[in-house]
């Protein structure tokens, strides 16, 4: 089976059907796992256990710009490639990405309460992540007030380019302005400065939660395809009963 | 005269006749500065604090209510549809009209900030530095405030849309803006590097704003 | 385990994370069973496809 056939809505439902209970047993396990490594974590010297917050705020707060990335490359696809399954992803992928962005605002607040004294501070990596978290509200209302889904599609796909703008921005924050929010740590040059006690249950979280959002992706993309044959198969009944 | 000269030219008048939009835009900042005191309270030192950031807010909040007009009009009668299809590239005609809209709607602002920043006890150093910052931002906020207005023109209900799509991309003109104004007023830092940072988001939505505003017109037209 | 001072901060965080997660999941699913019940009425009205496949074929 050749990537072509990939676009193809049938042969990629298919093809989600006979994925899903394996990528959702992967995912289980790989959570597990890691939520097992991070309770077995020791106690950071400065942090004691708060510490424990990072396993679940880095992995949602990697995944708010990597579902963004993921929302890119399918605008791409709607945009340049007309590729029929891009839309589709894109749609799918909005809500989920939201949701993690959420995770990671919300998981930072309650780490940075511990950590820094306050429960929010507007620096430029808070900032930058909160304006990321408006940018999905926005592209999930775009995505409604749009009757026809390939309209929609593309107006998306271009308020998602203009969006993946922000990316680097957040990415770089903390190293160009002078932050609150700790430098980055894993995703440097001259490989991460974490302890491997700590990088290894990050690492696996991480894997897990990129897996689960795989997951969810799959299968909001097979309910975005049914959703999508109902509106058809309505439009045709509406006709067949007009005429 | 060339087409885009003559783009221009159309907008501006449109913009500058009664229900234009160009005097609703500045209304609208006043009522907004005016408003502000009575919220507050007549504490001056506090007003004076608050002057540069209660002006860029007004500005841009009433830039936000006249961007709807940007495409609005011209898509109701028509015009929008023969500038899609016509000879000079699309881009280069978004870019005229946000200039005409600049020039019609954020000038007028810029002009009217000397007028509030006495009614917010600021002093000369102040207005002046608000309205510098104000003239180097606001076509950050036309121009970006053009890709939301392009996205939801073929929307019915798109004003609320538009403005929910526009604010993310507004935020860091607003951040840098404001930091400009009382780095010249209060601070240590220096007024060069927001504002430099003003100016170069400025520069960068002449290229974006235009670009993604024609594509979502060719897109969404059909 | 002795979680220290701020065992809630931690707690919470968790918890919370499972919870949306878990919200997520009952979203899709509830979703897909609700497409596949719209698709079976649609069959049963009488609808076909241009494919001539049956409408809730996955």
């Amino acid at each position: 089976m050749t990537l072509i056939d990939l676009a193809n809505p049938t042969k990629f439902l298919s093809l989600t059907a006979r994925m899903l209970p394996w990528l959702a047993g992967a995912t289980a396990i790989l959570l597990l796992v890691g939520f097992y490594q991070a309770a077995m974590a020791p106690d950071d010297y400065q942090q004691g256990a708060t510490v424990k917050i990072m396993f679940v705020h880095v992995p949602n707060a990697w995944l708010a710009m990597f579902v963004w990335g993921v929302m890119t490359l399918a605008a791409l696809g709607t945009l340049v490639w007309r590729h029929p399954l891009a839309d589709v992803a894109a749609k799918a992928a909005a809500p989920i990405g939201a949701a993690f962005t959420f995770l990671a605002l919300v998981t930072g607040s309650l780490w940075g309460r511990p950590m820094w004294g306050t429960y929010w501070e507007w620096d430029a990596r808070l900032t930058s992540v909160l304006i990321l978290f408006l940018m999905y509200l926005g592209l999930m209302a775009l995505w409604r007030a749009v009757d026809d889904p390939s309209r929609a599609a593309r107006a998306a796909a271009i308020l998602t380019l203009v969006g993946a703008l922000n990316l680097p921005i957040i990415k770089f924050s903390v190293d160009w302005w002078n932050t609150l929010h700790q430098p980055a740590s894993v995703m440097r040059i001259g490989g991460p400065s974490l302890d491997r006690a700590f990088l290894i249950p990050l690492l696996v979280m991480a894997i897990g939660f990129t897996l689960l959002f795989v997951t969810l992706h799959l299968a909001a993309m097979r309910n975005e395809i049914l959703r999508r044959r109902v509106r058809s198969l309505q439009m045709m009944q509406a006709s067949q009963q007009a005429a | 005269m060339t087409a885009l000269a003559a783009l221009i030219r159309r907008d501006i008048k449109i913009a500058l006749r009664v229900g234009g939009g160009a005097l609703i835009g500045v209304l609208f900042f006043l009522t907004v500065t005016v408003l502000m005191p009575f919220a507050i309270g007549p504490d001056l030192p506090l007003l004076t604090r608050l002057g540069p950031a209660i002006l860029w807010l007004g500005a841009l909040l009433a830039s936000l209510l006249t961007l709807d007009r940007l495409f609005t009009a011209d898509h109701e009668d028509g015009s929008l549809d023969l500038i899609v299809m016509g000879r000079t590239p699309l881009e280069l005609a978004c870019a005229a009209k946000a200039l005409a809209h600049w020039l019609a709607a954020g000038l007028p602002l810029i002009v009217a900030t000397p007028v509030l920043g006495l009614m917010l006890n600021l002093d000369a150093t102040a207005t002046s530095a608000v309205a510098l910052t104000l003239l180097a931002g606001t076509p950050a906020l036309t121009f970006t405030g053009m890709i939301g207005a392009a996205l939801a023109v073929t929307l019915h209900r798109g004003g609320l849309l538009l403005a929910v799509l526009v604010l993310p991309l507004s935020i860091p003109v607003l951040i840098f803006g404001v930091a400009a104004s009382q780095a010249a007023i209060t601070g240590p830092l220096a007024f060069g590097t927001p504002f430099s940072i003003l100016c170069a988001l400025s520069l960068v939505s002449f290229v974006v704003g235009p670009v993604a505003a024609a594509a979502s017109l060719r897109h969404g037209l059909d | 385990m002795s979680l220290g001072p701020y065992a809630s901060f931690i707690v919470t965080s968790y918890a919370l994370v499972a919870a949306i997660v878990v919200i997520l999941i009952i979203w899709i699913a509830i979703d897909y069973r609700r497409q596949r019940e719209r698709l079976r009425e649609l069959e049963a009205s009488g609808v076909t496809r241009r494919s001539g496949r049956t409408a809730t074929e996955i």
